[in-house]
């Protein structure tokens, strides 16, 4: 690790199945040249901002029976006990109990817990961020309900604000504040993808409408990677005859803010579609196949907003339910057996479970669930912004066997997901494993079925 | 003044107010950080989101489904509660106890289902310590405050058996006359108000903040028809 910072942006790498940049010759896992005493003090002081009552209350509640280490695919995969979820958690603990527990006077008195130094922090960047893909499983392991990927995600804030983010996600991070895309999909580069794709599929894609009632966002995994993601979706809202659009000045829903623990560059990624929306006139904010950016969006949005949004936020998988419940979706059946891999974002952590199952039912398809599924589904192990760290693959591969598991034991012909960071995840694991199968995306199986007959 | 005098005067008001206090000291601690005001459009309504934080609070008393659990340990601790209930809420001697001081009353179990509980209370706490000191994960995350909390619940359970002073035999069943054992039981009573002492300042309070934390939650994910 060095103290020293990157200056000049990073370059991508797009021949890798994993898309993120380069692999650094040298590693810059710091930022800034604080001293250790400020770094420690900077993640007091954020740690301290995000005490909540509900933060508060789940650190005053844990047990330590250590059930939440079996619900973790880092810890399944690599039985080691530092990756217990909660353990991930300890120096937020340290400092709640020191700096703001109804205890405070007595460990403060009595010195009983040192304050958290920045070499813990350094040690603990590993645990909260190359170890941890904020799926939530855990939680539901936990007997006291304590919700650790949430309380992870407050943790990351406290380490950015120390300076003690990984390489990776502060490059990708520091690219989406200066170009406004994390993974190069500029607006320029959007435009210039779209033109492509309509004129190679032969279909319109909306761009730039002044109005429309839906605001489609997409993925910068999406546009530099699968775009034909964004074919079928193009396809899809043609094909009910939706007033949409794509804008320009606010598409991309991917936000490493949120992964990185910046809390303003989230803001100002959110923020961005929000003012497109409404700028739009859009009744509906429709987000891509991307976990992560239902939480920023769907609950976060609001809340960083500071008031209620004035328009529905809908995952594109909600998006299809509601099409195929309203009968506007005319689809053809779905022959062979098909698995179903759920975003944990948008599932376990979202509540938008039953969606793709009511689409796949639409489609008549043979759905041969995992082992187990749902709700309690495994993470990919990409999550978090954790496929984007190349020092972390060989975890995240070990991780990644319990997951090949579960697809061999569901017995299905095909795979597919709702999440085009899963799909990263899986096109890189079985890329490394030499693995014969392949994820596919729900939104382009589906469009694969559009019914030409109404 | 004689120790059971002690244990029965000075000493139980002393640890019941600490315990009474301290206890309501921690929550004021949690509620008077700030409340986070939640925007989202929530997917359910306001009553049902009430409900998802009470069933948060009883459903979390279940092993959670399709998440592997620990199984032995799991099993371990449902025993070593279900015991320590029984024995501290059942138990003839310990109704009245709560009676002469609280006023409030309930018709006790057979003194044999507190011996046979208490047995499986020691049992099952020697078996959680053991793996508190064996297992990788548990012993991580285990601090003094672990240890205190086992040590300060297993007293009254040692101290309570000491006092029967003779072997059990099926029939016929009584309680002991207690009276004539005022060592041990002012040691027993003590042992007691120890653990109402350490319990709102260790671990042992989760028997409070259980019903906080899983509410929490609760109330959260059913806003978001989340998985509990």
């Amino acid at each position: 690790m060095s103290g020293a910072t990157q200056t000049a942006l990073e370059p991508l790498d797009f021949d890798a199945p994993r898309f993120t940049i380069e692999k650094p010759a040298v590693r810059f896992d710091e930022q800034g040249d604080a001293s250790d005493a400020e770094r420690s003090a900077a993640a007091v002081r954020a740690f301290m901002r995000d005490l909540t009552r509900a933060t508060a209350v789940y650190l005053e509640s844990c047990v330590h029976c250590g059930h939440c280490a079996e619900a973790c695919h880092f810890y399944v995969a690599s039985g080691d006990p530092r990756y217990t979820p909660i353990w991930k958690l300890e120096p937020l603990a340290r400092v709640y109990k020191r700096e703001a527990g109804p205890l405070r006077w007595f460990y403060k008195t009595f010195s009983w817990r040192k304050d958290i130094s920045a070499e813990e922090l350094r040690e603990w960047q590993e645990l909260l961020y190359d170890s941890c893909t904020m799926c939530g499983r855990c939680t539901l392991a936990c007997p006291m309900g304590i919700d650790i990927a949430g309380l992870v995600a407050k943790a990351r804030h406290a380490m950015f604000a120390a300076g003690l983010v990984p390489h990776e996600l502060h490059a990708v991070s520091e690219r989406a504040e200066r170009e406004g895309s994390p993974l190069g999909a500029t607006p320029k580069v959007l435009k210039e993808r779209i033109a492509w794709l309509a004129d190679e599929h032969e279909v319109e894609i909306a761009l730039d409408r002044p109005q429309a009632d839906i605001l489609v966002t997409l993925s910068s995994i999406e546009i530099m990677k699968y775009p034909g993601a964004l074919v079928a979706l193009a396809k899809i809202l043609n094909r009910i005859g939706a007033s949409w659009t794509i804008r320009s000045d606010g598409y991309e829903a991917t936000n490493f803010g949120l992964f990185s623990g910046n809390l303003e560059s989230q803001r100002a990624m959110s923020v961005r579609i929000i003012d497109a929306a409404i700028a739009s006139g859009a009744t509906t904010l429709v987000l891509p196949e991307c976990g992560h950016a239902y939480g920023a969006l769907r609950w976060e949005g609001a809340n960083i907003y500071g008031k209620p949004l004035p328009f529905r936020v809908l995952h594109v998988s909600e998006f299809l339910a509601e099409a195929v419940r309203d009968r506007r979706l005319p689809l053809k059946r779905l022959q062979g057996s098909i698995t179903f891999h759920d975003p944990c974002q948008v599932s376990r952590r979202g509540g938008a479970t039953a969606a793709p199952r009511e689409v796949l039912a639409a489609l008549g398809a043979d759905l041969r669930e995992m082992p187990p599924a749902g709700d309690a589904n495994w993470c990919c192990g990409g999550g978090g912004g954790v496929v984007t760290l190349h020092r972390a693959d060989a975890h995240r591969y070990r991780a990644f066997t319990i997951k090949m598991a579960q697809v061999q034991a569901s017995g299905a012909e095909r795979l597919a997901t709702s999440c085009s960071n899963c799909r990263l995840t899986f096109d890189d694991g079985g890329a490394h494993y030499g693995w014969d199968r392949k994820m596919e995306s729900l939104l382009e199986v589906v469009a694969e079925q559009l019914d030409d007959v109404r | 003044m004689e120790l059971l005098e002690f244990a029965r005067g000075p000493a139980l008001a002393v640890s019941a107010a600490v315990f009474v206090v301290g206890l309501a000291w921690r929550i004021y601690g949690i509620f008077t950080r700030p409340a986070r005001v939640d925007y989202s459009e929530p997917r359910r309504r306001d009553r049902d989101m009430a409900a998802g934080g009470f069933r948060a609070v009883f459903a979390k008393m279940l092993p959670p489904k399709g998440v592997k659990i620990r199984g032995a340990q799991m099993l371990n601790a449902y025993a070593y509660h279900i015991a320590l209930a029984l024995v501290a809420f059942t138990f003839a001697p310990h109704i009245a106890f709560i009676s002469r001081h609280l006023g409030v009353g309930w018709t006790p179990l057979p003194d044999p289902v507190t011996y046979v509980a208490t047995g499986l209370a020691i049992i099952g706490l020697f078996v959680a310590l053991m793996y508190r000191l064996t297992d990788g994960v548990q012993r991580l995350l285990s601090n003094f405050d672990d240890y205190a909390s086992w040590a300060v619940t297993l007293l009254p359970l040692v101290t309570g058996m000491a006092l029967l002073e003779r072997a059990y035999y099926p029939a016929p069943v009584a309680a002991p006359d207690l009276a004539t054992s005022p060592t041990l039981l002012a040691l027993h009573l003590l042992s007691l108000e120890l653990m109402l002492v350490w319990l709102p300042f260790g671990k042992l309070a989760h028997a409070a903040l259980f019903a906080f934390s899983r509410w929490r939650t609760g109330v959260d994910f059913a806003r978001k028809g989340a998985a509990l």
